[in-house]
């Protein structure tokens, strides 16, 4: 799971898809988490990381990281791995 | 240091639409508190789901309407409508205003008795009065507004029986210009079956006709329909006057002023389109100042309006249960009121807001109730902040119907709570329990 490649992000929250065309608009947590993602961590080490820096327990972020992936990948902004 | 408040993460596409040119906010702002008392702290108090009325809007809602009318006119009366919200709490403070009771049932009748109301002051409208019902409205000189001729003739028989003379007035339906036209209550103006009543009436000589009432409709929007009305119970005085010289002591204009809360389906929102008192009586006034009525005879106005009077004082505060996604990619909320507490959700868009300050991110969404039907829809589609389990919420104007349509479907009834004029919190109706529904309950033996 990353990323696509020629997928802008701005520091102020926007996204941009160059193949479509498409803007999107991020929440803070969002961003941090699609920023993440552009660095290449995983699922495991994203949570990791914003279970250090937001007052949230871990299962509630587990869902809404989960769902929010999964908005990702219906906007097609990121690809699976193969083995996946 | 410590961590950073966290909100569930969002990415909304851009989709760029045509500009609106009345370019409203689309983002409820949260309601963090009422009265200056914090709803977190509310809801930790008394549990949540929690219905919050505020005596202090009570009261000044009675005194805006009542200055609007009396300003107006010299002599009138409000009567309060039980069926809007028949808390005695609420009662209560109304019938301290000066309010009288409206009653449409022998419950509420029984309720505003019970109230210290004197049965002088109490109106009986409505379909449906049992003759036990009637006989002690007229034992008590209540003021019986009569809706067929059935009742009618249940009046004088009981008057004969009872050798005392009912108080009454009738009730007339009749074409103001709005639609839907309202004609099943009492007996119609144009057809000529309010005269065919007032006849029965003045001949029987058996009982007192005092007054004339209507009640045209349920959130009207067109003050016109009430200058209407009241030119037409006007001429139905007037010829009273020519005919049987016989003078009416009050028109009753009934209820239905819209509060501002916003009906489904409207353009514009209901605090942007609804008349005010002002206008409301503007219109009455005006057509009984412009009717023939004498200056120094002037007949009591009296007004029965419930909603525009308690909505605004009530809110219902809870709690986000659960957030999920619809097959469509929409968010959906679920919160711990449904349409079990918030009948009216059924014909208003509520004004629904969080009740803690969150981002300016908004998705759009479908708020759910906890119930286990369709149809428990508080709102199809609101742009709504990003709330996540636990949160609370709180959704304004909902003082209206609530707390006497309320359903008890699958759960017990929340409490709920007044802040008196002085921050004060009281309950005023506890919380249901199981053993307060078993109460009313039986088994046979054979069951047991």
């Amino acid at each position: 799971m990353k990323l696509k490649k020629n997928i802008a992000i701005s520091e102020t929250g926007f996204v941009f898809d160059p193949t479509t065309g498409d803007s999107y608009t991020l929440n803070s947590v969002g961003m941090e988490i699609l920023s993440l993602l552009k660095e290449g961590l995983s699922r495991e080490a994203i949570s990791t990381k914003i279970l250090e820096k937001y007052d949230v327990e871990k299962g509630v972020l587990e869902r809404y990281l989960y769902d929010f992936l999964g908005q990702l990948k219906q906007y097609q902004l990121i690809e699976e791995d193969d083995e996946n | 240091m410590g961590k950073i408040a966290f909100e569930r993460p969002l990415i909304q596409k851009i989709q760029a639409g045509l500009p609106s040119k009345y370019g409203m906010v689309r983002r409820p702002e949260p309601i963090e508190d009422i009265e200056g008392i914090s709803i977190e702290s509310l809801l930790k108090e008394y549990g949540s789901p929690l219905f919050i009325l505020s005596e202090k809007v009570l009261r000044k809602t009675y005194k805006e309407a009542y200055r609007a009318f009396s300003s107006r006119y010299p002599k009138v009366q409000f009567a309060w409508s039980y069926k809007t919200n028949y808390l005695n709490a609420v009662c209560k403070i109304f019938h301290q205003e000066g309010s009288w009771a409206e009653v449409v049932s022998g419950f509420e009748y029984e309720k505003a008795l019970t109230n210290g109301v004197s049965g002088s002051k109490i109106i009986f409208n409505g379909p449906f009065k049992s003759r036990e019902d009637l006989k002690k409205a007229i034992e008590n000189d209540s003021l019986i507004h009569i809706d067929h001729f059935d009742e009618l003739y249940e009046l004088l028989n009981l008057a004969r029986d009872l050798e005392k003379r009912p108080k009454v007035a009738i009730r007339v339906n009749m074409d103001t210009g709005i639609y839907p036209q309202w004609d099943r209550f009492g007996f119609n103006y144009e057809n000529g079956e309010a005269w065919d009543a007032l006849n029965r009436i003045m001949i029987s000589k058996e009982i007192d006709l005092l007054g004339l009432h209507t009640h045209i409709g349920t959130y009207i929007m067109t003050v016109q329909a009430y200058e209407k009305a009241a030119l037409k119970l006007a001429d139905l005085a007037i010829g009273l006057q020519r005919k049987y010289k016989h003078k009416i002591k009050y028109i009753d204009m009934g209820g239905g002023f819209a509060s501002k809360n916003t009906l489904k389906g409207a353009y514009y929102p209901g605090s942007d389109t609804t008349p005010s008192f002002d206008d409301f009586a503007e219109a009455i006034v005006s057509a009984l100042m412009k009717s023939e009525f004498k200056p120094d005879h002037l007949p009591l106005l009296i007004l029965e309006t419930g909603r525009a009077l308690v909505d605004d004082a009530g809110w219902l505060a809870g709690t986000v249960v659960a957030n999920k996604r619809l097959a469509d990619g929409r968010r959906a909320t679920i919160i711990d009121a449904g349409v079990n507490l918030l009948f009216t959700s059924f014909w208003y868009e509520h004004d629904i807001r969080p009740a803690k300050h969150l981002s300016e991110h908004t998705e759009d969404t479908t708020i759910y109730g906890p119930l286990c039907m369709n149809i428990d829809v508080i709102r199809d589609h609101i742009q709504f902040p990003l709330l996540k389990k636990g949160d609370p919420y709180v959704v304004r104007r909902v003082g209206a119907y609530n707390n006497t349509q309320w359903l008890q479907f699958i759960m017990p009834r929340p409490p709920v709570i007044l802040i008196d004029t002085q921050g004060g919190t009281h309950i005023i109706r506890d919380k249901e329990t199981l053993e307060t529904l078993n109460h009313c309950e039986h088994l046979p033996e054979h069951l047991t």
